[in-house]
């Protein structure tokens, strides 16, 4: 499906297994409104799937539609094999969910909040108190597993919301915006959970976030939804680097030696020798910064080169995972007509999408200019929207970057 | 479609397939749960506690009353059921005694207190489901929609059976012992007809708790809600039903029949429509064996004159049938309030 596989796309993935989460032109409208539109996507075993978009998005209303507990307007969906409109229960025997914002019964202790989910499946009281007992550990609250809930904090809670999604041992797991509201160490704690259940258990994960640069890290694709429309689909390194997966772009700032930034030009003849670059272009988002393409690791060898000519690198970010600029693109791409788009950018992957991501079926070209004609102040709206967006997550990325390690 | 044959089966994916196919049953999972919850609620005993002592004093004020005049008392044949419908100041007017409690009777108190029961076991049964945000996390688990809001609404009657039957009990022993007489197998089956009508019309107020809890996001509103009904229907409805009566069908200063009649039969029918209303009829005619024209509507007061019936007494059977309308009536009005419930529910988006 995706035309360029990576490697880290085919890691657990194996496109000879069977679907396990099917969405086929999924559609769901609250009165005038789409919610969901023409939705099409499915996940393998052993596969993490991130959806990703900004809130409103669509992406509850999705994860509610897969799971039986909203109807779509048209369209339909397979969860392990069965439609989840026609037989709920049987989807919801192999689905393990976790609701964005997962709550549990204040009153209760973890184990008694557990043990009402284990009732609820039908899990044999021996049997349910055993897998209580692994998966406490497993999510590190074995030691609080007798207090009661209400003493919980965001992040314990949310690791119980896993441990609750995995009591019926799932063949599918669903996590809505499981890093919502969590503190950064909380967050990490709860991804290589999340990995590490994924790798071991090798069952179907589906993510939904708007934080897209927590997930990008253990999603093997991402699907970026916007506006309940599915603008883009692949790996993180088929979207970051548009089928240019033997390069790096690398942004580099400089110090000169008295402590002034080194122009471009400075930047430019420094690095424009150096072994294993391509090109060197002024940045157009960063006055003062380059963008330099190189081989796979050239960040390295642009540091020296660097140092060589006396300058200090105060900035040196490698493009290609950063999923934030590209989603903040592709949904400023899809907000208005592609004309518009920057040109000339390696990674913009707007005006040439279709080459290695695959798009939602009847998506790409002839929808957007349309969208512009017909509504023209909601288009303008969106412009703006996407465009602060646009600036202001690059900005306070690239300064949170800056001599971070990667 | 047969949904497990579809399914994919993965090699090295522990697939949980069930043997079987067991989605029934689970409403009782959940109204364990529930009951659970409520048996060791901090609403639960204090609404026993109030209810035990209010039934308990109404008693306790009776039987000094009844003991006091015992000699007239004991040509009754029904004496032990007197305890709950009689109050300490019927029996102070109907012997000319002044009466030192102005108490009303354990049923006039039951009647008044239990939609309270059935408000507190079922104002938040949804909203809070919402508001801890587990709703979505337990209708992801395989059991219907409808299982949530049917264990709730069993496991809230549960709670209010167990309520009233442990205090019915109760004030019952301690009657025999205050008054010394032992009830016949006919009161006792009395008692048990009356506290199984008692809760279904206590159910009629847990369905339209429910029904608010549903309805409304905030347990608090849903709460004020309830309760503004009961204030209405227990405590202004008879003044409400007086002031209509009056208006509509009005006896002049010498009234003849059809004004009388026609009075009659809109404040009967008016009585018919609240709930209140009914469950008082169905209690007396229930408790009370002795057919007192009070407890009949205008149309069996006309057919007991021409039969020269009254002053006889009823057995069991035919009290209900007396109150056979009234029964169905407030059974009906549980059922409707529970649909109107249950069709809100399931219509409800899961998200908030």
């Amino acid at each position: 499906m995706v035309t360029q596989a990576s490697p880290l796309a085919e890691r657990g993935r194996d496109s000879t297994l069977e679907p396990v989460i099917e969405a086929r032109r999924l559609t769901k409208r609250y009165g005038a409104r789409v919610a969901v539109d023409d939705l099409s996507f499915e996940v393998r075993p052993g596969e993490v799937f991130g959806l990703l978009g900004p809130n409103g998005a669509g992406k509850t209303t999705t994860v509610l539609m897969l799971l039986g507990l909203t109807e779509p307007t048209s369209g339909e969906a397979r969860v392990v094999g069965v439609d989840p409109m026609r037989d709920p229960l049987e989807v919801k025997r192999h689905v393990g969910y976790m609701p964005d914002t997962v709550g549990f019964y204040d009153g209760l202790s973890a184990r008694e909040n557990l043990a009402y989910t284990a009732r609820l499946n039908r899990i044999p009281r021996a049997e349910a108190a055993e897998r209580i007992s692994d998966l406490l550990a497993q999510v590190g609250l074995a030691e609080v597993a007798a207090q009661k809930v209400d003493t919980f904090s965001r992040g314990m809670r949310q690791r119980l919301g896993v441990a609750d999604a995995l009591l019926k041992d799932p063949s599918v797991l669903i996590l809505d915006e499981p890093t919502a509201s969590l503190d950064p160490e909380g967050v990490v704690e709860l991804l290589a959970l999340i990995e590490r259940i994924a790798l071991e258990r090798r069952i179907a994960v589906l993510l939904s976030s708007h934080l897209l640069d927590q997930v990008q890290a253990i999603c093997q694709r991402v699907g970026i939804f916007y506006r309940g429309r599915l603008i883009a689909e692949g790996s993180v390194r088929d979207l970051a680097s548009e089928g240019s997966r033997t390069q790096d772009v690398v942004e580099v700032g400089a110090q000169a030696s008295d402590g002034h930034p080194a122009g471009v030009d400075l930047l430019t003849a420094a690095l424009r020798g150096t072994p294993g670059v391509a090109s060197v272009a002024p940045d157009p988002d960063a006055p003062g910064r380059v963008l330099v393409t190189g081989a796979p690791g050239i960040a390295g060898a642009l540091t020296s080169a660097l140092a060589a000519t006396g300058l200090h690198p105060v900035h040196l970010r490698t493009h290609e995972e950063r999923l934030d600029a590209i989603y903040a693109r592709l949904v400023h791409a899809a907000a208005e007509a592609p004309a518009a788009a920057p040109e000339g950018r390696t990674v913009s992957l707007a005006p040439a999408p279709r080459r290695s991501i695959r798009r939602a079926p009847g998506r790409a070209g002839h929808r957007r200019p349309e969208r512009s004609d017909q509504d023209g102040g909601n288009a303008d709206r969106s412009n703006r929207d996407g465009g602060d967006h646009d600036r202001g997550d690059g900005h306070d990325h690239r300064d949170d970057d800056a001599g971070g390690p990667r | 479609m047969s949904a497990p044959a579809t399914a994919p089966t993965s090699p090295g994916i522990a697939h949980p397939r069930s043997e079987t196919r067991p989605p029934s049953g689970g409403w009782r999972i959940v109204a364990a749960k529930e009951l659970a919850d409520h048996l060791g609620s901090t609403r639960f005993v204090v609404l026993f506690v109030v209810l035990g002592l209010a039934g308990a004093s109404a008693v306790y004020s009776v039987s000094q009353q009844i003991v006091s005049v015992a000699a007239g008392v004991r040509s009754t044949e029904s004496l032990f059921p007197l305890l709950f419908t009689l109050s300490a100041s019927d029996i102070a007017v109907a012997t000319q005694q002044s009466a030192n409690t102005p108490l009303p009777s354990f049923v006039a108190l039951i009647s008044l207190l239990a939609p309270l029961l059935g408000i507190a076991f079922g104002f938040d049964a949804v909203n809070r489901e919402r508001s801890e945000r587990t709703l979505p996390r337990l209708l992801a688990q395989p059991i219907y929609r409808d299982d949530v809001i049917n264990g709730k609404f069993a496991a809230g009657l549960a709670a209010i059976g167990i309520a009233l039957g442990a205090v019915l009990v109760v004030i019952a022993a301690w009657g025999v012992i205050q008054l010394g007489v032992i009830p016949t197998a006919e009161d006792v089956a009395r008692i048990v007809v009356w506290y199984v009508v008692a809760i279904v019309y206590i159910g009629f107020w847990l369905a339209l708790a429910t029904l608010c809890s549903v309805v409304m996001r905030r347990a608090a509103s849903s709460a004020l809600v309830a309760i503004s009904a009961w204030l209405i229907v227990s405590l202004f409805g008879g003044l409400l039903i007086s002031t209509v009566v009056g208006l509509l069908a009005p006896v002049s200063a010498s009234p003849t029949t059809a004004e009388v009649i026609a009075n009659g039969h809109l404040q009967d029918a008016l009585t018919r429509i609240s709930p209140d209303g009914m469950f008082q009829i169905a209690t007396q005619a229930i408790l009370d064996p002795h057919v007192t024209a009070g407890i009949l509507t205008i149309d069996q007061r006309v057919a007991v004159a021409q039969q020269g019936v009254a002053g006889s007494i009823l057995s069991l059977d035919q009290s209900l049938l007396v109150v056979g309308p009234q029964v169905l009536a407030i059974v009906a009005l549980s059922v409707v309030c529970f649909a109107l419930a249950y069709i809100a529910f399931m219509r409800q988006e899961v998200r908030a």
